[in-house]
């Protein structure tokens, strides 16, 4: 894809960001007409998740389209699995699905099903939807690039809800005792799980306080600001020998006046007319 | 006959030299090296062992993640642990992922006898055939346990291995061959069948041998693979013997007497006992007692297959000669 092989060799983020912000609101209401049309799906984790993955996929991934295989590429574990119409859409965006393939999200017998499989679609790394798989899977890689001594990277993204899965923490134990300096996991950290505030559900705060005692080296970032993210994941590895975890401040529904920081649009699916309503909105803020 | 062994020994011997040929060939446990017989692995590849601590769903999920870097892991954990606690990694990080990882479940059955139900795992092979695409073997003794790790490195996918640490003797030859998903005949015979697996499948022999002073003539099968089954083996049986006991060291529901019933009925319908644990909890007790406790002895399996070939009588169904 051009943007990939463009995006690759620039180096300066003032000039890069703009782009990713057009980008990303693109994913964002591709996302949206997904969602609409299967009539089912998790558009505020969609929409909070947007930035990270333009960023990631179109900005910082070793990965190649051609060699979704290639022993050497960057491995990305979409641990919130939920947020496939995003996740789908951005593998679209990075070459490693054909665009009319996201018109069958979720339509019976389609490759795209409402959380992904690697067997169907190229590109995925793992089957996720479980919450809590992706961060121990991702362990594992990093420990395999490890023993191989090979200077790929394993980047995993949690959604901050799917913290309460204590499998987390297990891994988090785990990749700080091994040192994996070469695994970063970004949490997408917009505060709403499906039936609230994840502080009144199950308090996860203080969660950076919580990884740095994990022993992670932590970096907070504005995880719809472009230029704050391609910096961060710039400057990886935070330190040696400590895995690295970006808490990326997200709002659910971001871009969407009427989405944004409301838990019921974790998975309601929005009408024709709403559509139509945050496709105008999110055009006018980045066409 | 050898004197029993411990198959433990010919798992970790058999992994040591796999792994000297293929550096992609790595152990991972949960704090186990000495459970699961991992100590001179650690020491000959100390690099390649991996300790997640006790922490079975990181410790399943770390295998995928290996497997998606290239590696070959043999997962190693107590089977109790194993398979109940990370019952969901399994199905999906390695079975629904098509991950090529080893899941060794150490200690199977009621080996852990007094150590009781929280330690025994006699729930495994129900759960692990429930999952698509995952193999599962048994073995039954020191040869078939090293083919069958030799078989689960060379095949390409999820594998469950089941390995006992009760001793058990030899009951196949040492130049054995092992097949994923072939039922092994020990024994030929006519009135009716024994099938077996892990540390029943010698009990079922020495049934058989009991049986033959009777007159009786008994077909032993050792169902070392139970997923997939052998469903020609169960429906040659079915037809040529007239009558099924299924033994095994697991609960009798969803086992290995289970997956033989679930082709019998459809295809085949002829008279089934089933022998292992009856759906209740293990009293207190070594491995052994609790063999007898519930039957899952030379003795029980003898009992059966008379009460099978008695009512074939009084059905007036017709001895097959079917060998």
């Amino acid at each position: 894809m051009r943007f990939l092989a463009y995006l690759c060799e620039i180096e300066y983020t003032e000039h890069v960001a703009p782009d990713l912000a057009a980008l990303a609101n693109r994913l964002r209401r591709r996302s949206l007409r997904m969602v609409h049309r299967a009539g089912l799906g998790h558009p505020g984790g969609d929409l909070s998740a947007a930035d990270i993955l333009t960023t990631l996929f179109l900005g910082i991934l070793r990965i190649d389209p051609l060699q979704p295989a290639a022993p050497n590429r960057d491995r990305f574990l979409m641990s919130k699995g939920h947020s496939s119409a995003a996740y789908y859409g951005v593998l679209a965006m990075a070459g490693f699905l054909p665009e009319s393939a996201l018109d069958t999200y979720m339509q019976p017998l389609a490759l795209l099903n409402g959380h992904p499989d690697r067997n169907k679609v190229p590109g995925v790394e793992a089957n996720t939807g479980a919450l809590g798989h992706g961060l121990p899977v991702a362990v594992g890689a990093a420990m395999a690039a490890r023993m191989d001594g090979a200077a790929w990277r394993t980047f995993v993204l949690t959604g901050d809800g799917e913290l309460q899965e204590g499998s987390n923490w297990e891994a988090a134990m785990a990749a700080a005792h091994y040192g994996l300096d070469n695994l970063t996991l970004i949490v997408d950290r917009n505060g709403l799980q499906q039936g609230g505030a994840t502080e009144s559900t199950m308090r996860l705060n203080p969660l950076a306080e919580k990884f740095r005692a994990f022993g992670w080296a932590v970096r907070e970032v504005d995880g719809h600001d472009h230029a704050q993210l391609l910096s961060v994941f710039r400057a990886l590895p935070f330190e040696p020998s400590k895995p690295n975890c970006v808490i990326a401040h997200t709002h659910k529904g971001k871009g969407v006046s009427f989405m944004e920081d409301r838990a019921e649009w974790h998975h309601r699916v929005p009408t024709a007319e709403e559509v139509a309503a945050a496709i105008g909105e999110l055009e006018a803020a980045a066409p | 006959m050898t004197a029993p062994a411990d198959c433990r020994v010919a798992f970790s011997a058999a992994l040591l030299e796999l792994a000297a040929a293929d550096p992609r060939i790595v152990a991972v446990t949960n704090d186990s090296v000495g459970s699961s017989n991992l100590k001179a692995f650690r020491q000959r590849f100390p690099e390649r062992l991996i300790d997640v601590g006790i922490a079975e769903q990181n410790l399943v999920g770390v295998g995928a993640g290996l497997a998606n870097g290239g590696k070959i892991p043999f997962v190693c954990a107590a089977a109790c642990f194993l398979t109940a606690r990370a019952l969901e990694q399994i199905k999906v990080d390695c079975a629904y992922s098509r991950r090529n990882v080893k899941l060794c479940g150490m200690a199977s059955g009621m080996a852990y006898g007094e150590l009781g139900p929280t330690h025994h795992s006699i729930e495994d092979m129900a759960w692990m055939r429930a999952i698509a695409g995952l193999t599962v073997l048994v073995p039954a003794d020191a040869a078939e346990t090293d083919r069958a790790v030799r078989a689960a490195a060379a095949f390409d996918g999820p594998v469950f291995l089941r390995i006992s640490r009760m001793k058990v003797p030899a009951v196949h030859p040492d130049n054995y061959r092992f097949e994923i998903g072939r039922a092994v005949c020990l024994r030929q015979g006519s009135d009716v069948t024994l099938a077996a697996n892990g540390t029943v499948v010698w009990r079922a022999l020495e049934a058989a041998r009991q049986l033959a002073a009777e007159g009786i003539s008994a077909r032993v099968l050792n169902f070392s693979t139970v997923q997939p089954i052998d469903r020609e083996a169960i429906l040659r049986a079915a037809e040529e013997t007239g009558g099924i006991v299924a033994a095994e060291e697991h609960t009798v529901h969803g086992g290995l007497g289970s997956a033989i019933a679930e082709v019998v009925v459809e295809a085949r319908p002829v008279p089934m006992r089933l022998i292992g644990v009856p759906g209740v909890f293990a009293p207190t007790g070594s491995a052994e007692f609790l063999m007898e406790h519930f039957g899952i002895t030379a003795a029980g399996i003898r009992a059966a297959a008379l009460e099978l070939v008695e009512q074939k009588v009084a059905h007036g169904t017709p001895a097959r000669t079917g060998n």
